[in-house]
Parts: structure tokens; sequence; C-alpha cells
């Protein structure tokens, strides 16, 4: 039961025996310092790891419940806060459903574009870093660059870089501002460079390969019972995507395809998530071109604040505003569970409204949470060193792990 | 979403097992007693017409005042057949207990322990029922109704600045 005792136990009793018991972190620059393994070692090689997380338990779940429906956004930006708007996103979609909204079309295809925007920033940032932790520090700060590129275009229509609360309940913040589409084109011709260069320097580097291939694989029906998703599933050659299978926004009018690998090893994780840069640039450009001009708000006033001019000018805006804030929008009686596909995975929101303006219970399902689970069996019989890399691959948010 | 026929597939496999069921928002949910539990989940991973491969999420929902208090609610999702299931099982607060499935789904380990650690849930014939989140000396289930939200328990004493200062150097 609490082998964290025995460990220690065993330790102190024959500090000499063959197997060593060590645990690293959560203060190693590697874990986020938010997760510790407890190691059982037989040389360089792991016999046995046992992972702790909730190291940066915030409490978000019971933090929902006592605020309106959309004072959660804000929190949810605190999940994976590499990708916050795809949480943002799933959150809203969740809400919407609950209400039976529709919200308008370009207000969705602004959603999924910054959707993609987001995967994209989060993959940048785990291949960079994946990269620099196997000793290629140069194509960490060209990922760096490629995601700054992008946080930029978020920080332009969002206003921050992470934390963004970009969406609401019935729609988005703001419309994109002027020029957007143009900017993007623009960062993707330097994105599509920095990604040509990326590939040159790892694809063929015996180091790097060395490093990644073969290592942290498990058989895929074990990935799937231990609900793991997203880029760690679909390097085992599962070829499951919510976007694909359950398609939310508009993802079902899009052309991409969802790589797969065939080894479920650390490489084509890496693999896997580098080709889902392409498809996420080619869904946003897809995207810009469907696009139109239009609300990016229901126009409804039990949903949406209403215009600013309306709450200074009469006391019909103003009473309007006054209830929206204070006590939230009303959600009906009900319990839903939405998936979205995050970053690393599917990122399930599961409400539950007593009918009043907050919450009743907000769950979310995190990816990485689930790939964490796995780490233990991925890593029996590897080296330490293999724990970097595939620990690293699993791309675990501490925000969103532990919430 | 169209109609799959799923719930009345699993209403002919269980009959008489199957307490309550209803479709909401494209997708099925299904009531079941807690007994009749385990060998319907075994049934719903395995049977080809149903193939629930992944066990998505597992969490409860704490109805305090209500009778029973705690409702379990299981995301089944089928990989292969693209369909989705929420199982909700009901579980008393006096007998605050339902059986692991960890056994049928590996990711169920994690996501039970969460359970346990957040709602004071047990799992019956789970391999390693420990908190996951919180700490081992955390007393109290944070996530039931009941507990308060401004409760503090530090494991490290907490110093308050205003109060008691560091040390003039």
């Amino acid at each position: 039961m609490a082998e964290s005792t025995w460990q220690l136990t065993e330790m102190q009793l024959d500090p000499t025996s063959e197997v060593m018991s060590l645990q690293m972190g959560p203060s190693h620059p590697a874990t986020h310092g938010t997760i510790k393994f407890w190691l059982k070692l037989d040389g360089e090689k792991i016999l046995n790891c046992d992972v702790e997380i909730g190291y940066l338990h915030r409490g978000f779940e019971k933090m929902c419940e006592q605020r309106t429906w959309n004072h959660v956004v804000p929190y949810t930006d605190r999940l994976n806060y590499i990708s916050p708007l795809i949480n943002n996103v799933g959150f809203a979609l969740a809400a919407e459903k609950l209400l039976d909204l529709e919200v308008p079309e370009r207000c969705q295809y602004i959603r999924m574009i910054m959707s993609e925007i987001s995967r994209m920033t989060d993959h940048f940032t785990c291949l960079g870093m994946a990269a620099a932790e196997a000793g290629a520090l140069s194509v960490a700060f060209y990922a760096l660059e490629a995601r700054e590129t992008l946080f930029d275009i978020v920080t332009a229509v969002t206003g921050a870089r992470l934390t963004v609360s970009y969406t609401r309940v019935g729609g988005v913040t703001q419309d994109l501002p002027e020029g957007f589409a143009e900017r993007v084109r623009g960062a993707f011709t330097d994105i599509r460079q920095v990604m040509s260069d990326c590939d040159k320097l790892l694809s063929k580097n015996r180091i790097f390969i060395e490093r990644m291939s073969g290592v942290g694989a498990i058989p895929a029906d074990d990935v799937v019972s231990y609900g793991v998703t997203g880029p760690l599933l679909r390097a085992c050659g599962v070829a499951y995507d919510v976007r694909k299978a359950q398609p939310y926004l508009f993802y079902d009018r899009m052309e991409f395809t969802v790589p797969t690998g065939t080894q479920g090893d650390n490489y084509d994780r890496f693999s896997v998530r580098f080709e889902e840069i392409r498809q996420s640039i080619r869904i946003i450009e897809q995207g810009l071109e469907q696009m139109r001009p239009g609300p990016v708000r229901v126009d409804d006033p039990r949903i949406t604040l209403p215009q600013k001019k309306d709450v200074y000018g009469n006391i019909e805006g103003l009473m309007n505003h006054f209830k929206l804030v204070i006590e939230g929008v009303r959600i009906p009686k009900g319990d839903i569970y939405q998936a979205v596909e995050g970053a690393n995975g599917e990122l399930g929101f599961y409400l539950v409204s007593d009918g009043s303006g907050r919450p009743y219970r907000v769950r979310v399902r995190p990816p990485c949470f689930f790939g964490m689970a796995a780490l233990g069996q991925m890593l029996k019989g590897c080296l330490i060193s293999d724990i970097i890399t595939t620990f690293g691959m699993i791309n675990m948010i501490g925000g969103e792990c532990d919430r | 979403m169209p109609d799959t026929g799923l719930l009345s597939k699993i209403e002919a496999a269980f009959p008489g097992k199957i307490l309550e069921h209803h479709s909401s928002y494209g997708y099925d949910v299904i009531t079941l007693n807690r007994d009749d539990a385990f060998a319907i989940f075994a049934t719903l991973r395995d049977h080809p017409d149903f193939a629930f491969s992944l066990l998505s999420d597992l969490t409860a929902i704490d109805f305090l005042g209500q009778e029973p208090r705690f409702e379990l609610v299981y995301q089944l999702y089928s990989i292969s057949l693209n369909h989705r299931l929420q199982v909700k099982i009901r579980v008393p607060e006096d007998a605050a207990w339902a059986h692991s499935v960890s056994s049928l789904w590996k990711g169920g380990n994690w996501l039970e322990r969460e359970v346990w650690d957040m709602f004071g849930i047990k799992f019956a014939d789970h391999p390693d029922l420990r908190r996951i989140l919180m700490y081992e000396e955390f007393n109290g289930h944070p996530l039931r109704k009941d507990y308060p939200v401004n409760k503090r328990q530090p494991l490290v004493e907490e110093r308050d600045p205003i109060t008691n200062p560091w040390p003039k150097r």
C-alpha cells in the first residue's frame, strides 16, 4: 500500500543492497518541479518507477463551484497554460451545449483557428524542450522563436500571452484584429522555415534518434487501457482524434489528416507532433479562407453582456449588465460531457448545472494525467536518462495534470 | 446525432439491470446498481457490439442533502465503433464504496485514487488506494460539498508576514 515508506526502510536497512531506491524530483529541472519519481534501480536500469503527482494542486474544481460560469474561464487558462485557448473553447462548448445554444459562424471559425494556433504553440514548446533535454539546444531556440511568433498573434487577439480568457459562454470577447489573416500567413512563412530547419537538425541526427527511437514504447492495447489519447496514442498507430471522430466547431468542413506512427516510441511521438503542426497550419489556412465577417457573440441579453453605450446610456442596459455580472448566466439543469482535442489528447469537460448561475460541479479530464499514469510502465527496463525523454514526450503540464 | 441503437442493445444485453436510461445532448446515459456494475463493465468492454476500450473519465458528484449522496460517473468511449456511453452509479454516504474497475481499464487505477482522494469513496479490490493529489496527512476530502472552501491545512506551518515578520538585520 504505502510504497513510499517501504522504500525508505529498505534503503535504511541495507544501504549496500543491489537494488537502489532513488527519489527523483520534485526539485529536478526535468520534472518541472511538480513530479516525483520513486525509482528502484539496478545500476542505471529502472526496475520500478512510482510516479507521484499533485504538487501543483490548487483546487481548480472546488474553486469553479464558487464562481459564475463565465468566471470559470480565467481558471481554465491555468490548466494547460501552453495552450489555454483550447481549454477556453472546451469549457465554452460544454456550457453552450447545456444551454442548447448555437454561436455565430464567425465565432466558431475564430475558436477553431485560435485552438489550432494554441495546438501549434503547445507542440513547439514540447518539441523544442524535448530536443533541448536530449542535448540539441539550438532546436529549442528555433522552436521557441516560432512559438513566440504565434504568442505575439495570440497577444494581438486576446491581449495576453498565456492567460488569455478569450471565450465567454455564447461567444468570444472580441473580434480578430485588423490584418489578422495577413499576419498569420506571414508568420506561417517563418514557421515553415523553422520547421524545415528543425527537421534537418533532428530527423537524421544519430544522437537524437538513438535517444528517442525504441524508448518508452508500450503496446497499443495498454496505451488505450491506460486511457492515454492524443499524440501518444496516435504514435502507436491508433488514429483516434476527437476532431475527426466526433467533430465539433467546423472541423468536419476542414481537410486534414491524422498522422500516426507505428512503433509508439518516443521518436514516433515526436514525429506525430511534428506532423500535427503541419496539419494545424492547413486547418488555419482553410479556416481563414472560409471565414466571413459577422457577429462573434450571440445576440441574447440573457447570455451576453450588453454594449457599453447601453450600460452607461440607459437603465435597461445597466440592469442587464449588473444581473449578468453578479448572478451569472443561468444554465438549465443537467449534466454534459464535452470532449475536445487538446494538444495532449482528449480534453474533456464534465459540467453539472443545478439551474443556478453557478456550476454545481466542473470536472476536467486532463489528458496528460493518463500519460503520467502510464509512465511507470513505459519506463520499466529503461535507463535513467530515458526518463527525461519519455517524460518530455508525455508533455506533462502541471497546471492541467494536478489542477 | 443519429440514434445508434446503443441503448436498446444494452437493454437487451442486460435485462432488468439498467435502473434508468436516457439520451441527452447526443450521448446515452445509463444508471446501474453498484453490485451489477462490475460484470456489466466487463461485458461493455469485451463484447464486440459495445467494445468500450477507453475509460475516458471517472468522477463523482456530491449531492449533499439528497439520498443517496454520491453519484459516480463513468465516461466510456469505443475507439473502434465511435460511440460514447455515460454510466452512473449511486453510492450512499454510509457505505461509500464501489467495485474497482482498474482490472478492466488500467487508467481506472489513478482515476479511482483521485475519487477516493477528493470524495472519500472507496473502491473494493483496488490494488493501491492512496491519495493522489493531496498529501497523505490531509484530513477530509476536499471536493465534498461540506468541506469548507476556505479551510487550510498546511503541511508546513504558515507564517503571517504582518504579525510575524522576519527578524530585522
